[in-house]
This record gives C-alpha cells, sequence and structure tokens, in this order.
C-alpha cells in the first residue's frame, strides 16, 4: 500500500504533496530531495532509508515518487506511476513541472480519486474525465444527481469502460495495426535480436452495446480451426493486398489484451471477443519473433583513421515491395565526442552533423521500395589530452512505412453483433515504424 | 489569472502571506475564497505552516462546489491533528454529506471523515459508516469497504463491536466487482495487522466469488484479489487446479503487475498439481515474462529481479529467450547489471556461441563497472558449462591482449577461478604473466600470485616472480600480502632443494613475523613457519592438498531464503532479494530478527564492498551496537502532530542528525570497519556517530586510527611471546636479527600505519563527505 504521492521538480522543490496515511510525514520530502534528488550517483528507482521506501520514476523535468512503509507491491506502485504519467498527459498535454503547478488542484483532486487508502481505484482516464475536469468550474448545482450516479456506476460496474446509451449514425470502426520493429544487429552483419511490437488500436463508433470478434491470420488459431471455420467475414480488405506477407499464418508470441477483452475466451479458444468503450483504445498489443521481415538492411563501415579522423561509408537498402514507400527515414550515425567538423555526401536527402547529440542526422523524406542509398561522411577529430576510447555506440533508424507489417500479421475479420442488427463499416490499416532499430558497427 | 497568482505564490513568499490568506478565506465573495483555498493548499505543499488558518478554512466546508470541497476536506486530512477539537465543528458537514443524493459526494464524506485521525470523530463516523456499507451506489460501498480498515487502524476495538468486519465478509459476496476487490483490500489489510481477528478467510464460496470477481474488476482490484489468492493455501489439488485454471489467462494483461500478481499466484500453486500439467504452466508463463522486459525501466527492473528469482527455482524457463536480455545501449546501468546476471543464469550448451559475442562486446565498451562484470560473466559462463571453457578462456585472453588495465585484472580474477575449477590451462600462463606490471588491484593481484605459487612447477620463472613480490612485501594489501605469504611456501614446498626458494621462504617469513603488524599475516606466517621446521612432509600434504573444487561461481540465494522470497514475488522484498523484515524495522518484529537480518544485509554489502566486510565480521562478533537499528528506529519516531509548526521547534542539530544517520547506515560503520577484529569498546562507535556528525570523516577516521594503534600495541606483545617459541627450533642466527627487529617492527608499524590509514580514510573520505554534505544541507534546510 502506498503511503503517499509526491512530485518534485528537477530543483528538488515539493510541488505536490499526497499522504495517504499518517505515516507519510512531510519531512520525508526533505529526505528524498536530500537522498536522491541531490545525490548524483542514483543507481536505482528503488531506494529503502529505515523502513521507508522511496519509488520514484522520472518524467520530463519532474520525479514522480511514491513512498510505502511496508513491503508493498513494487510493480503495483511504477504502475500507479506511470499511469499517473499517462493521465497527466492526457489531461494537460504534457506533464511537467509547468503543468503540475498550473493545474495543482486538479492534480490533487486526480490523486484522491486514483488511490484510496493507499490502494488505487481507478484510473481509466475516459472514466476519470467524466467528473474531473481541468476547468473546475462546475460544481453539483449544474450537474443531475442522476449524472453523478450514472458517473459512478460506470466507474464501478462491469464494464466500467461503457456507457450504455451511445447512438451513432453511421456505424464505423477504424482498426490501426501498428508495429514497432526492433533490431539489433552486430558489427559483422549478423542479426542479433529481431522481433516486433506490435499494438492494434481501434476507434470504434457503434451504437449500443455492440460485441465484437476480431480474427488474426494466427497460427494457432489457424491450424487446428481453419478448416472448421467457414470463409472468414472480411469487412474490409484494402489492407491484405498490399501486404506481401499474407501468404503465411503468424505466430504470436505473447498477446496482452484492454481489460475489455474476455480473457477466458481467448485462453481456451483463441477468440478475441469484446465489448469495445467508445472512441479509441489500444484493443491489443502483440509480440512476434520468428520470420520479422526487416525493411530496412544497412551497411556500414566505419573506419578510425589515426587519432584524427574517422571516416563512414553508409548504405541502406530498402527491402520491400517498390511500390510502398517509407516516410520520414532518419539515420543517425553517431561521431566521436571530439568531433570538430564534419563532411557529408548523400545520394539522397540530407545529412547535417548535430553537436548536440554527437551524431549525422541523414534524413530521406520519401525511401521508395527495392532502392539503395549511401552516405559517405568524414569526421575530422580534435585532438585531446586524455585519449579515451570511442565507445562507438549503435547506429540508429527511425521510420515509418504504411501497409506494411514486419510480423505478417494480417486481421482476417471483424464481426459486429448487436440487438440493433445495424450493419457497420470497418477499415484497416497497417503501418510499421522502427522501435529500436540499431546497427552496430 | 488565477493561475498567474498561484505562480507568484511559489515564486516568492511575501510578508504577512497568512493574513492576506485569512482576509481571503472569509471574504464575502465565493471566487475569492475558492482561490485564497487554493493558495493555502499550494502553502501546505511547499512545507509552509498554514495550520493557523484551521478555522477559516473550516469556514468554508458548507459549500455546493465539489471542488472547493474537496481541497478543504484536503486541508482537513492534513491538519486535523493539530486542532483536534475544532473538527467536531465539520462533523456536521460530514454527516450531511453522507447522506447526500449525489454518490459522489456520499462517498467523498466517508473516504475523508476515515483519514480525520482524531478520536472524537470516530464516535461519529460510526452510523454514516454502517449506512455507506449499504448504499445502493456501488462506488459509495466500495468507498466504505477501505474506509473500514481505516477505522480498524484508527479504533480496532469499536471496529469489532460494530461489526463492520462481518459486513465486510458480507461484502465479499456483492454483486459488483470493485466492491469485492476493496472489501478483499480492507480485509487482507485488516488480518495483516491483527491476525487473530482472523478477519480474511478463504472458504470455497468467497473463493468463487473471488474468481469471479477477477474477470471483471479494474486492473488493480485483480491485483489485490491475485495477491490474496498467492497467500491462500489451496485445500486439495483440485482447488489448486482451479485457481491456476482461472489465473492463467491474466497471464494476458496488459498491466504488468496484473501479470507479475498472476505468475506468483500460478507459480505457487503449481507444486499441488500434476507436474505434466505444472509443466505447461510453466511454459505459458515465459511469454508474458519476456514481455515485461519490453516495459519502461522501472517496471522493467522489478520484473527483471523477480524473474531473477524464477530462474533460481525454475532455470530452464526461459532458455530460449537469451536475446530478448541483450543490454541495449541506453538501458540504465541497474538494468544492465540485470540483465547480464540473467544471461548468464539462463546460459546453456546452445546459446553460449551468442551469449560469448554478446559479452565480449560489452567487455569492449567503456564503462568500466559494465565491462567488468561483462568479464566477471565470462568466468562464470566457463565455469557452467564445461564445454564452452575453451571459448571463453580464449576470450579472456583477446581481452587480455587489448591491454585496458581493468578488463585485464578482472579478468585475471576470473581465469584463477577457472583454474580452481578445470585444471589444463596452465599454458596461458606465460601471457598471464606478461601483465604482472598493470595490476594494481589487491584481488587481481592475489588471483595472480595464486596461479603462480599453485602451479610453481610449471612456471620456469616463477622464483624470480615471487622475489619481486616478496620484496615489495610491505607496500602491499594485508589480502595480497596473505596470498603472497602462501605462495612462497608452495613454491619452496614444490622446490625445496633451490637456493633460491629457500632464500625466500626466510625472508618472507622473516618479513611477515617480524616487520609486519597485521595479527592475520603474522598469524598465518607462524603457522607456516612450525609447520615447515616441524615435519616438511606433513607441510606438503597440508598446503599442496588437493583443493575441493569449485561447482560454479553463480551467486545463489540460500534455499530457504528463496522459498520465503517466492511468496513475495514482484514486492519489494523480491526486489531487493532479501526477506522484509530486514528492510522494514517495526516494532512487531523481535530484536533478534532484526539483527540477524542486519547482518546478512552487512555480508551482502561485504560481497559489493571490501572495506565493509570487516564491519560485517564485527557485527557478527556482536560488539558495537547496530547504527542500523538506531536508524531505522529514528526515522521511524513519530513527530506526533505531523504539523510542521511542531516540527520546526526540534532543536535543528538533533534533526539533522537523524537525517545523516538515516541515509548513511553504513557508512557510518566505516570506521569501525577499519578495526577489523579487534573487537572495540561499544561506545567507540557511539563516540564516532557523534564526531562524524559534528565534523564529517576527519573524527571517524581518528577514532580508527586510536584503535588500529592499540591493536598493533596488543600484537606486539603477542609477537614477543611467540618470537621466544619460534627462533627455538629455527637456529640462533634469526635469534638476534629477531629481538632487533622488534623494535624496528613497532616503528616500521607507526610508519606503515599512517599509510594504511590514509588509504582508508581516502576511501571513506567519499563516503563521510556525503554525510557531512546533506548534514549541512540540512541545517541550511531547517535555519
Amino acid at each position: 500500500m502506498i503511503s503517499g504521492i509526491l512530485i518534485f521538480n528537477q530543483k528538488g522543490e515539493n510541488l505536490i504533496f499526497r499522504s495517504y496515511r499518517q505515516d507519510c510525514r512531510p519531512r520525508l520530502a526533505d529526505v528524498f530531495r536530500i537522498q536522491v534528488i541531490s545525490n548524483p550517483a542514483v543507481r536505482s528507482p528503488i531506494l529503502t532509508l529505515g523502513s521507508t521506501t522511496f519509488s520514484h520514476v522520472k518524467h520530463e523535468n519532474i520525479y514522480l515518487v511514491a513512498v510505502t512503509k511496508s513491503n508493498a507491491n513494487a510493480a503495483l506502485i511504477f504502475e500507479v506511476l506511470g499511469k499517473l504519467v499517462a493521465l497527466g498527459r492526457s489531461y494537460f498535454g504534457k506533464f511537467d513541472e509547468e503543468a503540475v503547478k498550473d493545474n495543482f488542484v486538479c492534480v490533487y483532486e486526480l490523486l484522491e480519486e486514483i488511490i484510496d487508502f493507499g490502494y488505487p481505484q481507478n484510473t481509466e482516464t475516459d472514466t476519470l474525465k467524466m467528473y474531473i475536469t481541468t476547468e473546475g468550474v462546475h460544481s453539483s448545482g449544474t450537474r443531475s444527481i442522476e449524472d453523478s450516479s450514472r458517473i459512478t456506476m460506470q466507474a464501478t460496474g462491469a464494464l466500467s469502460w461503457r456507457k450504455p446509451d451511445i447512438r451513432y449514425r453511421k456505424n464505423e470502426a477504424f482498426v490501426d495495426v501498428i508495429e514497432d520493429v526492433n533490431l539489433l544487429m552486430s558489427a559483422g552483419g549478423t542479426v542479433l535480436r529481431a522481433d516486433v511490437s506490435g499494438q492494434i488500436i481501434m476507434r470504434a463508433y457503434l451504437s449500443g452495446m455492440p460485441d465484437c470478434k476480431f480474427g488474426l491470420n494466427d497460427r494457432l488459431l489457424l491450424d487446428p480451426a481453419s478448416l472448421a471455420q467457414g470463409g472468414p467475414a472480411v469487412g474490409n480488405t484494402a489492407g491484405a493486398k498490399a501486404t506481401k506477407a499474407a501468404a503465411g499464418s503468424v505466430t504470436l508470441e505473447d498477446c496482452q489484451f484492454h481489460q475489455c477483452v474476455q480473457l477466458g475466451k481467448f485462453q481456451n479458444d483463441r477468440i478475441i471477443s469484446f465489448v469495445p468503450p467508445d472512441g479509441e483504445f489500444e484493443l491489443m498489443r502483440y509480440r512476434a519473433t520468428e520470420n520479422v521481415n526487416l525493411p530496412f538492411k544497412v551497411h556500414a563501415i566505419v573506419n578510425e583513421v589515426g587519432r584524427s579522423k574517422v571516416e563512414y561509408s553508409i548504405a541502406v537498402k530498402s527491402n520491400y515491395g517498390s511500390k510502398l514507400f517509407a516516410t520520414n527515414v532518419v539515420i543517425r550515425v553517431p561521431t566521436p565526442l571530439n568531433t570538430a567538423k564534419t563532411t557529408e555526401r548523400v545520394s539522397q536527402g540530407k545529412a547535417r552533423y548535430e553537436p548536440e547529440h554527437n551524431n549525422i542526422v541523414w534524413k530521406i523524406p520519401r525511401f521508395s521500395g527495392q532502392s539503395e542509398f549511401v552516405l559517405s561522411a568524414e569526421a575530422s577529430l580534435s585532438a585531446m589530452t586524455t585519449q579515451k576510447a570511442w565507445s562507438r555506440p549503435p547506429l540508429s533508424l527511425a521510420f515509418s512505412l504504411l501497409m506494411f507489417t514486419s510480423s505478417g500479421l494480417l486481421v482476417r475479420y471483424l464481426k459486429v453483433f448487436e440487438k440493433g442488427n445495424y450493419g457497420s463499416v470497418k477499415w484497416v490499416r497497417y503501418m510499421t515504424r522502427a522501435g529500436s532499430y540499431e546497427i552496430r558497427f | 489569472m488565477a493561475v498567474n497568482r498561484i505562480k507568484a505564490s511559489f515564486a516568492q513568499p511575501r510578508k504577512g502571506e497568512t493574513f492576506e490568506l485569512r482576509a481571503g478565506l472569509v471574504s464575502q465573495y465565493a471566487y475569492e475564497r475558492k482561490e485564497a483555498i487554493q493558495k493555502t493548499i499550494m502553502s501546505m505543499t511547499l512545507g509552509k505552516d498554514v495550520s493557523a488558518l484551521f478555522p477559516d478554512v473550516l469556514k468554508n466546508i458548507a459549500t455546493g462546489d465539489l471542488d472547493q470541497k474537496k481541497l478543504v476536506y484536503l486541508y482537513l486530512m492534513n491538519y486535523a491533528k493539530s486542532h483536534p477539537d475544532l473538527c467536531i465543528l465539520a462533523v456536521n458537514t460530514f454527516v450531511q454529506d453522507s447522506e447526500d443524493p449525489n454518490p459522489l459526494v456520499r462517498a467523498l464524506a466517508i473516504r475523508t471523515m476515515g483519514c480525520i485521525r482524531v478520536e472524537k470523530m470516530v464516535d461519529y463516523m460510526e452510523e454514516p459508516l454502517r449506512k455507506t456499507l449499504r448504499d445502493e451506489s456501488p462506488y459509495v460501498r466500495k468507498t466504505a469497504a477501505i474506509c473500514v480498515a481505516k477505522l480498524f487502524d484508527l479504533n480496532s476495538a469499536l471496529c469489532l463491536e460494530n461489526g463492520f468486519l462481518e459486513t465486510l465478509q458480507e461484502l465479499m459476496g456483492d454483486p459488483n466487482p470493485m466492491v469485492v476487490a476493496n472489501a478483499v483490500t480492507a480485509l487482507a489489510e485488516i488480518s495483516e495487522a491483527a491476525p487473530e481477528t482472523r478477519a480474511l478467510q478463504i472458504t470455497p464460496t468467497s473463493l468463487k466469488k473471488m474468481l469471479m470477481a477477477l474477470n471483471e474488476c479494474t486492473e488493480w482490484g485483480r491485483v489485490t484479489i491475485l495477491s490474496t489468492l498467492a497467500d491462500h493455501k489451496a485445500a486439495d489439488v483440485t482447488e489448486a487446479e482451479h485457481i491456476c485454471e482461472r489465473v492463467s489467462p491474466q497471464f494476458q494483461h496488459v498491466n504488468p503487475s496484473v501479470v507479475l500478481a498472476a505468475v506468483k499466484v500460478v507459480f505457487l500453486h503449481m507444486r499441488y498439481i500434476k507436474p505434466e500439467t505444472a509443466r505447461s504452466y510453466l511454459k505459458k508463463m515465459a511469454p508474458p515474462l519476456v514481455t515485461l522486459v519490453a516495459s519502461p525501466a522501472e517496471v522493467q527492473y522489478v520484473a527483471l529481479r523477480n524473474i531473477d528469482l524464477l530462474l533460481q527455482k525454475q532455470p530452464d524457463i526461459l532458455s530460449k529467450e537469451l536475446r530478448v536480455f541483450f543490454c541495449k545501449y541506453n538501458d540504465p546501468s541497474y538494468i544492465k547489471f540485470e540483465k547480464l546476471e540473467i544471461m548468464v543464469r539462463i546460459a546453456n550448451d546452445k546459446n553460449v556461441d551468442q551469449l560469448l559475442a554478446e559479452l565480449k562486446e560489452y567487455a569492449l565498451e567503456v564503462d568500466m563497472d559494465i565491462v567488468k562484470r561483462a568479464v566477471k560473466a565470462i568466468g562464470q559462463v566457463a565455469i557452467k558449462i564445461e564445454s564452452a571453457t575453451e571459448r571463453c578462456v580464449n576470450t579472456l585472453l583477446e581481452l587480455i591482449n587489448t591491454k585496458v588495465n581493468y578488463v585485464v585484472q578482472e579478468a585475471i580474477v576470473v581465469i584463477k577461478d577457472i583454474f580452481r575449477k578445470y585444471p589444463g590451462y596452465e599454458g596461458i600462463i606465460p601471457d598471464l604473466c606478461k601483465c604482472i606490471e598493470e595490476l594494481d588491484e589487491p584481488s587481481a593481484r592475489g588471483s595472480l600470485i595464486w596461479i603462480v605459487g599453485e602451479y610453481a612447477e610449471k612456471i620456469s620463472n616463477a622464483g624470480d616472480i615471487l622475489t619481486g613480490f616478496v620484496e615489495g612485501f610491505m607496500e602491499e594489501f594485508t589480502q595480497t600480502q596473505l596470498q603472497i605469504l602462501t605462495a612462497v611456501v608452495k613454491f619452496f614446498l614444490k622446490k625445496p632443494q633451490l637456493p633460491q626458494s629457500q632464500a625466500l621462504v626466510q625472508k618472507i617469513f622473516q618479513s611477515a613475523t617480524a616487520e609486519n603488524d597485521n595479527p592475520d599475516v603474522r598469524d598465518r606466517a607462524y603457522v607456516y613457519w612450525r609447520l615447515l621446521s616441524s615435519n616438511p612432509q606433513i607441510a606438503q600434504n597440508v598446503v599442496l592438498s588437493d583443493k575441493p573444487p569449485i561447482t560454479t561461481t553463480i551467486q545463489s540465494l540460500p534455499a530457504p531464503l528463496l522459498e520465503r522470497l517466492l511468496t513475495e514475488l514482484s514486492t519489494l522484498a523480491s526486489v531487493y532479494h532479501k526477506p522484509p523484515e530486514s528492510f522494514l524495522g517495526q516494532g512487531r518484529y523481535g530484536a533478534d530478527t532484526l539483527q540477524k537480518a542486519a547482518i546478512e544485509e552487512q555480508m551482502q554489502n561485504a560481497r559489493e564492498n571490501p572495506l565493509a566486510a570487516a564491519a560485517a565480521a564485527a557485527a557478527v562478533s556482536g560488539a558495537p551496537p547496530n547504527p542500523q537499528a538506531n536508524a531505522e528506529n529514528l526515522l521511524d519516531i513519530d513527530f506526533d502532530g505531523a504539523a510542521p509548526a511542531s516540527a520546526q521547534k526540534e532543536p535543528g542539530g538533533g534533526m539533522s542528525g537523524l537525517e545523516g544517520l538515516a541515509g548513511t547506515p553504513q557508512r557510518i560503520q566505516s570506521p569501525v570497519a577499519a578495526n577489523g577484529p579487534s573487537r572495540p569498546p561499544a561506545s567507540m562507535g557511539g563516540m564516532d556517530d557523534l564526531m562524524g556528525l559534528s565534523n564529517g570523516n576527519s573524527g571517524g577516521g581518528g577514532g580508527g586510527n586510536n584503535n588500529m594503534l592499540g591493536g598493533s600495541g596488543g600484537g606486539g606483545g603477542l609477537e614477543e611471546l611467540m618470537g621466544g617459541g619460534a627462533p627455538q627450533t629455527n637456529g640462533s642466527a634469526s635469534m638476534g636479527g629477531m629481538s632487533d627487529s622488534d623494535i624496528l617492527g613497532g616503528f616500521a608499524a607507526m610508519d606503515v600505519n599512517p599509510s594504511q590509514q590514509q588509504q582508508q580514510q581516502s576511501t571513506t573520505t567519499g563516503d563521510g563527505q556525503g554525510v557531512k554534505k546533506s548534514t549541512n544541507q540540512d541545517l541550511l534546510d531547517l535555519f
């Protein structure tokens, strides 16, 4: 159980102090400031002094600290702090010192509502937004009592994420499959680690209490059951043609679902069945490690010539259909800390040296499929009194690529069942982004 | 506009602020009053004492504005203790609010009432609580359920009298899942605080209810229910199977804490069910655990520490997932360390090549800590997997050839361990001996000397190498001195006829017994001396006997502790890998437990920090009072009436002392550490503490120094006694020398002492400065 939540700025000023139990005394704020904030050698996010434990998370320019006095659930504490950050961002745009100072009343209100006596209660943004607002000018007079009753029903109900009386003229559902490819490639060009962490974001604008069933080309589902099941009713096949990997099925290493998904059903017969919240939400997250299609191949040659120069020759090749194109491709090529100046030549896009990050940043706004571009650069180094070896951080890529999934995942169907029996339109979109796409050299 | 004013109040306090606030609080305009309340809360947060405004804030309690009400309640909760009498004025509003038609207001009232910890308030709580527990709105009921726990904490007798516990137990069957979850939470808290109430009894019915609620309630409710299920001991196999079956879908939850809680439940109940079913659950558990590694750093850290525990119990669950634990370039170092440990744990024949390549990569990085640990990990892998030893040794040799000082040192320490397990790599010894000059850490020097002594017969120039060390004997660390001593004796026993070895052994005994002031070194030298002079054959049997081979260098927790920690998965105990009582010094734990825990902690420290090793020894001997215990108690002292007003009246020095102590339990012990086994009087430690507070490290260092000298004096006496015995067997040639060097030894001790002291001091200085700084800071803060 959490004894108190504290928020500090970087200077160690206490911005928010909310104690949930009497053992969280104001003096503890000083202890934290001295022991963590003004102590540059902080090693771990958890610090126990005496029997008081401080668990902290740093976000933007503030510290969020949970004080506990017992053998509390550490994972839960960090999750609560993470949720608090998420809430703050969704309420104030961003959650930093400025936002906390400007909205401290609202922050206190949120803290009051999400935790009671040290036990987290409800952290659903949508529900909280119904009765805690940033304007702070409403009073119970302007809101009818039935309204409040409804809110509280929803905050505690079995379907705490959905209001019962939603009506849309046009029933639509948008599904975005967004994949982050993580790659770690060794200097020798072998793939050390390649995996995909994907998320499926859904925007549901559906009336009533729709019961949705959702199908993917998940191997576990397909192999035993594909024969038994009839032709899948695919809502919209726009994405299917575009994805090359459509041929096979995909092995999902692990999936995690929004709380609206009935986990028991998934466990037993791999059916994703749910009543969606209204509007946008993250339906599921998944991880795939087999047969990852890497959209880009990078070939990097970096030579340190003596102590005064580093030569780069970086070739990037796209490895997807020629009709597709990636946007916002950014390649960051690390340079030694004592780089004095650089010269770079590129066959496409623009390259620039960013001394503050010790990077040569090569930007290619549009990178079409099956093509290859080259950067050759030279960094001249200034002489240093202490010759310390250069740590050679990995080269990293960022990009986003539409209508392509690295894992080969496809949405096979999305069925909506509702009492009203209305027709609905469904849209599917695929996108692959770079997660941590790193190449050592 | 309001925002600007609030900002201004952050920037600088003006004079007469309290006055202004009071004027605002009693203003006739509602908006001014509200603004003043906000400012008051702001000042409260900044740690200013605004308790004087209590009556004025209280006047604003009866308002229709929910926001304002919340703020007033917040203020009340903070300052109720300083004005217990005035709180009664608020009671009426609370009671009224608890019957308000708006469920939000009802819940707010009952929630706040529980947080006002004033005895008089308790009497008025009874009725509203009873009503709200039966409220039609589940939102109010779930809030009331928690309130029972608050009341129990405040006045358990009243809580029992009114039968609130029974009501809570009924609420476990509530149709609303959140009410169930909160009822479970409250009952769990009550039964932890007072086990004799037996508040939380899991019957088949309530188990069913909980499993039903599990699928419907919020993520936090799930964690509560899962934790309760984990503590529950299944009645029979069927029940355990049922629990596992119902809980395992939660592996797919998006919230890591739910996943960990579910893993815990299944892991603990798994041992009662059929092994094949259990295995399938283990398989199911792996992917979610791996997914946790992708969470934000802090959660990831908790997850990694827990995975480490799980792996110690079930080493093969993640054997295919090695790559997931590869360090990212920008992982914080505490995560990298954990990942390294886990990688070594899951290393096997199949993935060892991959792992070695990766470890080598880390060993060539710039960050010294990571490099050292990576080298160490290579050694651990070599000892764990026999088939990979050769590759590991080759990798280590490559690393030694980089000639980077700290890499070489760590590699030598690691190779020594490999030698202890696998003979047959003596071929690389010449390579090792080449880097003798670069070693400056005692453990690295010690390791190399050990190797030289152990394989003296195979090293052609062993005698020359040892001669070099013997000549510089007095400048070495104690640890290294002991190694030199042993190595020379080994060398002598292996090649007794060499004149060089005879000369060496004479010389080393001379310097170790006569010139050295360390009783350990001296004692060991005498033991060897006697042994050699009585019967060389026996000496050979003793010194050159086969050593028990080591099986692993991977640190593992002792089995009982591991079992204990598995029941604490995902809690702080699992993060620290220590039983909870070791860091929770609460009253209900006995002093013995605390002492035991402290000793264990010292051992842990000793492993990380050699300086503290001696402190651990001192702690075991029970001589000094454990400052840690003091520190805990001091931090736990309840400054009743937590209002800053009372805190400010505390004498400044005392306060700062507390802070210093609290933050630096083992740092304060470091002067004691210098004493080693010489058993300082208990009061000494206390004095050090006091001095440490007033003038930082110099006091502590001085204390250590005194003892050091005392210790050497005592040792000198001992030496004379023993010196009398020794020469009899050893010829009179050395006798004259002995008595001379005895006096010289006294001076030598004086000479050496400061240099050692310096070293110790320099190591303590870093820590000491920390103490000093924080103390100063505190003083500044206070005045």
